[in-house]
């Protein structure tokens, strides 16, 4: 019994640290992820959302598209968010849009951190 | 509820523009109307652009934008296509090896007459344009053909431009079905969505005329051959219409065809057929 207690007391402090670890860890890798979603979407030779679109913290954005602004309550579910940038001329023939997905101009990865970054927005 | 209520609207709005686009595009395919397409083309600017004249669209993006319509009347005390048209003056009048020129090749000997092309020529049944017609004078007089997209070109329609500047586009379809078909075919060409980009030309210069891509201010379809060629300050150079279409395409990541390929040729007819009646302004200079 002592030593099964004993077991236990130590498993808990283990358990809280890992915990912790984790819970640590988490904001961490959505941070990067935001931050890559954001070079990406600045960068011209990929997302290149600032050519069309004002976003906060972009220099010289263009005008084609909406500003990006208030994200996460016009688009709740997230989902929406990744069928938009992975290809809107399923849900908008005449868009300007790019289909960033369905022509490979990002990866299903790339397209995720664009998505993180801009649910910040 | 409100997410419904905004899509349904944007379906309503959707369809609306479907009919706009589409549906003349559908009649178009049972009857080539090149004069109602002109028409309905111009429309479609003059009311986007309610306070625009018609020869204001010959100046591109200047006249979208009260900053750069001031910077570009401050360019035009000292033109950045000046050099361009002196060497193209000069290239005009040199004879060739032969002792012929190239006023020899064409009516008028060449003065005022850029209005005219491209023309459909009816023996070869194809559309002949003005670069193509240029390179076909030289080598009929044992000259090598010039690049299409480089200053000699560009310098040689500079000089032709100049001499027609004001004359209103007057590009004919003849009564042969071949000419329909090329220009419904360039028709097609400027409507078709290429490219990694998912562009087709009407995306940028239909669509969206007057808005910015970063810093750049996109022309207006309407017009936008009239003022070829043109001294672009992103170029640091002149470029040639062939220059224009290649490069449009590389933006879009899309494969440029050969300049002069026959579908330029065509799409550059139906572009300077539509802006029939508005002023040659070439060569003009962009940002």
């Amino acid at each position: 019994m002592t030593n099964i207690s004993s077991r236990k007391t130590g498993l808990i402090p283990a358990m809280v640290l890992a915990l912790s670890i984790v819970a640590a860890a988490g904001p961490a890798l959505a941070q990067s992820a935001v931050a890559e979603g954001q070079k990406l979407a600045f960068d011209r030779s990929k997302g290149n959302c600032l050519t069309c679109h004002a976003i906060k913290g972009g220099e010289y954005p263009g005008t084609l598209g909406p500003e990006l602004v208030d994200i996460k309550s016009k688009y709740p579910n997230r989902d929406e968010l990744v069928a938009i940038v992975y290809d809107e001329t399923k849900r908008n023939p005449l868009t300007v849009m790019p289909p960033f997905g369905r022509n490979r101009i990002l990866t299903d990865k790339e397209i995720s951190a664009v998505v993180d970054f801009l649910q910040t927005l | 509820m409100k997410l419904q209520t905004k899509i349904t609207l944007a379906l309503v709005a959707f369809g609306l523009v479907m009919l706009a686009f589409a549906a003349p595009a559908v009649f178009a395919a049972d009857k080539v109307d090149p004069v109602a397409d002109a028409k309905a083309f111009k429309k479609f600017f003059y009311d986007k652009f309610p306070k625009l004249k018609p020869e204001d669209f010959v100046n591109g993006p200047y006249s979208m934008d009260a900053d750069l319509y001031k910077q570009w009347q401050e360019k035009e005390q000292f033109p950045p296509y000046e050099f361009s048209l002196e060497m193209g003056k000069e290239m005009f009048s040199k004879p060739f090896k032969n002792g012929k020129t190239y006023g020899d090749c064409f009516p008028n000997k060449g003065i005022g007459i850029r209005q005219d092309y491209p023309y459909f020529d009816e023996k070869e049944g194809k559309v002949i344009t003005l670069e193509l017609a240029l390179n076909r004078c030289r080598e009929a007089n044992g000259e090598p053909a010039f690049s299409y997209v480089r200053d000699e070109m560009a310098a040689l329609t500079a000089y032709m431009a100049f001499t027609s500047r004001g004359k209103p586009f007057d590009i004919k379809i003849p009564n042969d079905p071949r000419a329909l078909e090329a220009y419904e075919k360039g028709k097609e060409y400027f409507y078709t969505r290429r490219g990694q980009l998912n562009f087709s030309c009407a995306t940028c210069h239909v669509q969206s005329p007057g808005e910015k891509v970063r810093t750049e201010v996109l022309a207006p379809a309407l017009g936008i051959v009239n003022a070829m060629p043109i001294y672009r300050s992103e170029w640091s150079g002149m470029g040639t219409t062939s220059r224009r279409f290649t490069t449009c395409n590389s933006q879009i990541r899309g494969v440029p065809l050969t300049p002069q390929d026959d579908e330029y040729r065509n799409v550059e007819y139906y572009l300077s057929y539509v802006s029939n009646g508005l002023p040659i302004s070439g060569p003009g200079a962009r940002p």
